[in-house]
């Protein structure tokens, strides 16, 4: 591999800090973190609204997963992307009065937001799914306390389910959000500049594809071990009170589990 | 205050088609301890979960200082009170359950704080001083900061008592609060409601603890099959039963 000419290595590196990947990554990074921050906001509410009592409440909220989790993303995507051919002005009123005022839709939704959206909606469906598995993790004894201490619904979930229920809501939700980074790829299709679309311009003009496609998957590759990183303190953090062990640092375990590799060599 | 602090009067509760309350009637002065008895299954447990409303009655009245528990009365029919209203009611009852129930991401001094800062609006710096009284009151001023998990049993039930007494409940409910611990830890947990009853808290308590009942309970009801059997003075009804079915149990729990 490293000694095949027609892999282009040096292509590869100078193309790795170009001013247009770079630009790309960032582009990429925002559109994970708002979409991933779309779904799980709207996926938690979804999760709270599928537990009600109210069956019109949890109704609606079945409705939404089962159609943002059964139709693709990629057509979410373009139909995000044309949504303002339905819409071209969006009126924002009074429902039956007056009208306070109105948006163009055509110039609201740039290809980034449609991506956002698509992105960010369709995650919500998933999101919800794994919240809702983490809420009812939580031993009913644990809201039945807090109910005969005289905590509302809504404040016994926010305060004492919900943190309980992170534990089991985190590590699905780490490998959502690497899926999301990867995913926000498809956006490529309504020419977002993220990272694949970045790439994709580049080699569009210079043919160097293979070299382009590598230097977009360093980055990605790149990203997703940060993201790993992070997920792992996360759930150090929701962890606590759940062992009867001291905690000791990720730094500190991979030098313990290290120590102990080398003194099984010797 | 005169009246009694609860008033229950012919309630019934059904799950489903089983009817687990078959007209219940009692009633418990302020200040004083009663305990309940009774076989599982009698209903003793879900009677003391309908006092706070964490189960709602099919039938009868149930009072808890002269007010409807859970209800308001309009002429002659009943209105489910609103989430809010039963919750600031149930603020204040205390209650104690028989698997303890701490919140397992906090530690002992954020589950005492935690509702009278976020229900009773208490400074945190005031909640917090009357926390680690409390915590003091029960033996565990050494375990301020120590989570659910690294707490024994008899442990995690005191701490429970001081979450509970946070709220300052007019009424403490105690469902089986020792029937979860290992024996050598029953006596820690007696001590702190024997203790409670001297200070005269009105106290609601389902136990199998004969002996506690024997010697803390003001009255005794012991039931079995949904209904009240017998009640009266623990002196009467531990020591000379009147009902076949009380003394069937006594003779096999003593």
């Amino acid at each position: 591999m490293s000694t095949n000419k027609r892999f282009g290595w040096s292509v590869v590196r100078h193309y790795l800090t170009a001013p247009q990947i770079l630009h790309g990554l960032v582009e990429t990074i925002e559109l994970t973190i708002t979409s991933m921050a779309i779904g799980i906001a709207f996926g938690t509410i979804l999760a709270v609204m599928r537990l009600s009592p109210n069956p019109l409440v949890a109704g609606a909220s079945w409705v939404y997963i089962w159609f943002f989790r059964g139709t693709p993303v990629l057509v979410q995507i373009l139909f995000w992307f044309n949504i303002a051919a339905l819409y071209p002005r969006f009126a924002i009123g009074i429902p039956l009065g007056p009208q306070v005022g109105h948006v163009n839709l055509t110039s609201l939704i740039t290809p980034f937001i449609a991506g956002m959206l698509a992105l960010g909606l369709n995650e919500a469906a998933y999101m919800a799914e794994i919240v809702r598995a983490g809420i009812i993790s939580v031993d009913e004894g644990q809201s039945e306390a807090a109910s005969a201490l005289g905590m509302t619904r809504l404040l016994t979930m926010r305060r004492i389910v919900l943190p309980q229920a992170m534990r089991v809501i985190i590590p699905p939700t780490g490998n959502e959000t690497i899926s999301m980074l990867k995913t926000s790829s498809l956006v490529a299709v309504i020419a977002v500049p993220e990272l694949l679309y970045s790439a994709q311009i580049i080699y569009a003009r210079t043919y160097q594809t293979i070299q382009l496609l590598i230097v977009a998957s360093i980055w990605y590759l790149i990203l997703t071990s940060i993201l790993s990183v992070g997920q792992a303190y996360l759930e150090r953090h929701f962890g606590r009170g759940t062992s009867r062990q001291t905690r000791e640092s990720i730094f500190e375990r991979w030098r313990r589990n290290l120590f102990a590799f080398h003194q099984d060599l010797s | 205050m005169d009246g009694p602090m609860v008033k229950a009067e012919e309630v019934h509760k059904r799950f489903g088609r089983l009817e687990v309350l078959k007209g219940i009637s009692l009633e418990v002065q302020p200040g004083e301890v009663m305990c309940l008895l009774g076989p599982s299954g009698s209903g003793k447990t879900t009677f003391i979960r309908c006092i706070n409303h964490l189960e709602k009655i099919n039938s009868g009245r149930l009072w808890v200082d002269g007010e409807l528990v859970g209800y308001r009365q309009a002429v002659d029919k009943l209105y489910e009170l609103s989430d809010s209203v039963i919750c600031r009611k149930r603020a204040e009852i205390g209650m104690v359950f028989q698997r303890f129930n701490l919140f397992g991401h906090m530690t002992a001094l954020e589950n005492v704080v935690e509702a009278p800062i976020r229900v009773k609006r208490i400074p945190k710096d005031r909640a917090v001083a009357s926390a680690k009284d409390l915590l003091t009151r029960v033996g565990l001023s050494d375990k301020v900061d120590s989570y659910p998990a690294q707490l024994s049993g008899g442990q995690q039930q005191r701490v429970a008592i001081a979450r509970a007494l946070a709220m300052s409940p007019k009424l403490m409910l105690f469902d089986e609060p020792t029937s979860a611990l290992d024996p050598e830890l029953v006596g820690e947990v007696l001590d702190a409601m024997r203790a409670l009853a001297n200070d005269g808290m009105t106290m609601v308590v389902v136990t199998h603890e004969i002996g506690f009942a024997r010697e803390v309970a003001d009255s005794v009801v012991f039931m079995d099959g949904g209904v009240a059997v017998e009640s009266g003075k623990p002196g009467d009804v531990l020591v000379n039963p009147q009902h076949e079915r009380t003394k069937q149990f006594l003779a096999k729990i003593l």
